[in-house]
């Protein structure tokens, strides 16, 4: 029996500015540009592709500007798609009166986005400003996910929260004080303790451990590991550390100028890039 | 004699339409017939979806916006030559406020008016509900300074209209977690913010928590404007209104811990505390002039005048 893919995404595209007919045709790793020469326009990606078993752990590499961060806002509907399709698998009914199967995401109601975000979906941020309240307390970070999905009990959401930041070690006696007090480790902890909140399906980390020194990396990574393993999630990984896309990703995709120039399994890709820009990537790792 | 001059006038009204459209030149109530028409389709709109707000275009009034000017308009839009009007503000009938919108609206119609509860049609009030249980033969309306309750959260009034539109209410929420986590408790006395037909959340205007209860289910039309922020409300009659509350932390009431009124000798109704500036001692009053004095009434006990002990 073949697996079915949790998240299947076809040819999703978004381009800034007012875009004309000749901007895919213009844009991507041959011309080595992702700014249209006839009207401007940028396009941050065109025709990615790709589907997400369940359980998987998928890399997206590149260097910064190649359109691996706007693929992950697209998926969690931080933006708003110039074209595209994404179908959701889902095990179980969580939301009432809405059958996702068969129906692209992308063309949902503002409404109905927000109920999947909230009910199937978790993204940590590479910017802990971007994912956290700073002025509200890391207990209350929880609960917002945790209200979202129709929680209403103190006690319950206290206590998931409490457990939820013991698991990504953060003194539970902390749980009130805002993250702005914290360093930038625990708040990264405390963002994937807000994204876990709600049992997610899928999980999206966007560089994650950019900006944490090594020791502090190497603990997250370990517990996002701990975590996929314990939980089943699926994931989306995208960092421009080849190092992390090692240690954490199955399989591996590469993109460039908004465009996936290569895509396989991470092993493969590491020890034998075929495309002329993945050679480049992996020879230049120190 | 012109309207100001005929306002002061202390005599006989006198309720002849004619006889004080004649002297005053106003049209009947002030507002012209176009502008009531769009306030009374705004008003049908806001009943149509219990505690969404609706713009209108909010007019000049002879009283500056923000003493009351969205309760006034609605007022005015909607009374007729039999109406009799009751205006309280906090409770009260005869405070400044009170007086003189009850003044300007019959200086304008020449309305009968009350200070009770049950003769009243239409009632104009700032940050009360009367004690007396209403029918539905009457309509309450609410002056109301601030109408987003979101924005205590929110200070962007795109954003809040976003939040309303897709019913994202979990800051809201978010912030009843917090003071919960802070003080134990909800901190919030008045504007407490409710769930208006399992879909909007809505600020009461600056009611007292206990008059949130009377909203639910109640047989009265609830009519709130606000005249600053341009923006019109309704409770239908019959619509489920609940306070935002947690499963193990309940909305509550305020508890006057055994006080009672020392005019009426009533312990069910909300108390204002006074403190007498000669003696020190604390004393509570009703905060509904119009009961109290009715109480008092019907225990055939002396009393003052309402103004004389409006606070």
């Amino acid at each position: 029996m073949p697996i079915i893919p949790i998240l299947d995404v076809r040819n999703l595209t978004k381009i800034y500015g007012d875009g004309c007919h000749l901007c895919l045709r213009s844009t991507g790793p041959e011309y080595e540009t992702n700014v249209c020469r006839h009207c401007g326009s940028i396009v941050a990606c065109s025709d990615v592709s790709f589907e997400l078993y369940p359980g998987e752990i998928l890399g997206i590499v590149g260097e910064s500007g190649s359109g691996k961060s706007t693929v992950l806002k697209l998926l969690h509907f931080d933006l708003d798609v110039t074209s595209g399709e994404m179908y959701i698998q889902k095990p179980e009914a969580r939301i009432q009166n809405l059958d996702l199967n068969g129906k692209n995401l992308f063309l949902l109601s503002a409404y109905q986005k927000r109920q999947i975000k909230n009910f199937f979906m978790g993204i940590v941020y590479q910017n802990p400003h971007l994912g956290l309240r700073m002025d509200v307390s890391a207990g209350g970070n929880i609960a917002e996910r945790l209200i979202m999905a129709n929680w209403r009990n103190i006690a319950m959401i206290r206590d998931r929260a409490s457990g939820l930041l013991e698991k990504t070690e953060i003194p539970v006696e902390r749980m009130d004080e805002p993250p702005r007090n914290f360093s930038g480790g625990m708040q990264q902890r405390v963002q994937i303790a807000k994204a876990l909140s709600n049992d997610p399906l899928l999980l999206f980390l966007d560089e994650v451990t950019t900006g944490l020194d090594v020791s502090v990396q190497a603990r997250v990574l370990d517990l996002i590991r701990k975590l996929q393993r314990e939980l089943q999630l699926s994931m989306i990984v995208v960092s421009h550390d080849l190092g992390v896309i090692r240690l954490l990703c199955q399989r591996t995709v590469v993109m460039r100028y908004g465009r996936i120039v290569e895509k396989g399994l991470t092993d493969q890709i590491l020890e034998d890039p075929q495309h002329p820009y993945t050679q480049i990537l992996v020879s230049s790792q120190l | 004699m012109k309207l100001k001059e005929w306002m002061n006038t202390t005599g006989d009204r006198g309720q002849d339409i004619e006889v004080r459209q004649k002297h005053n030149d106003y049209n009947f109530a002030f507002i012209d017939e176009g502008t009531k028409r769009e306030i009374r389709r705004k008003i049908l709109k806001a009943v149509a979806i219990p505690g969404y707000q609706v713009p209108f275009g909010s007019r000049e009034l002879p009283i500056a916006r923000g003493w009351g000017t969205g309760g006034i308009q609605i007022t005015l839009s909607i009374i007729g030559p039999d109406d009799i009007l009751k205006v309280i503000d906090q409770g009260c009938d005869g405070s400044v406020n009170a007086v003189n919108i009850k003044r300007f609206v019959t200086a304008v119609t020449g309305v009968k008016t009350t200070t009770d509860t049950k003769e009243a049609t239409i009632i104009q009030t700032r940050h009360r509900i009367p004690e007396e249980r209403m029918t539905e033969e009457q309509i309450l309306v609410l002056q109301v300074p601030y109408p987003e309750a979101l924005r205590t959260v929110e200070p962007s009034e795109m954003e809040t209209r976003r939040m309303h539109g897709e019913a994202d209410y979990s800051r809201m929420w978010l912030y009843l977690y917090e003071e919960i986590v802070k003080f134990k408790e909800i901190s919030i006395g008045a504007r407490y913010p409710v769930m208006v037909n399992g879909r909007y959340i809505m600020d009461p205007s600056p009611i007292p928590r206990w008059d949130i209860p009377k909203l639910n289910m109640a047989e009265t039309l609830y009519l709130f404007g606000a005249g600053r922020e341009k923006r019109i409300y309704a409770v239908p009659p019959y619509t489920k209104v609940e306070p935002l509350e947690f499963e193990d932390f309940k909305f509550r009431v305020e508890d006057f811990k055994g006080a009672v009124c020392a005019r009426c000798g009533s312990a069910d109704t909300f108390l204002d505390e006074i403190i007498d500036d000669a003696t020190g001692t604390r004393i509570y009053l009703c905060s509904d002039t119009g009961y109290c004095d009715k109480v008092i009434e019907s225990k055939g006990r002396e009393f003052k005048t309402e103004a004389d002990q409006c606070q």
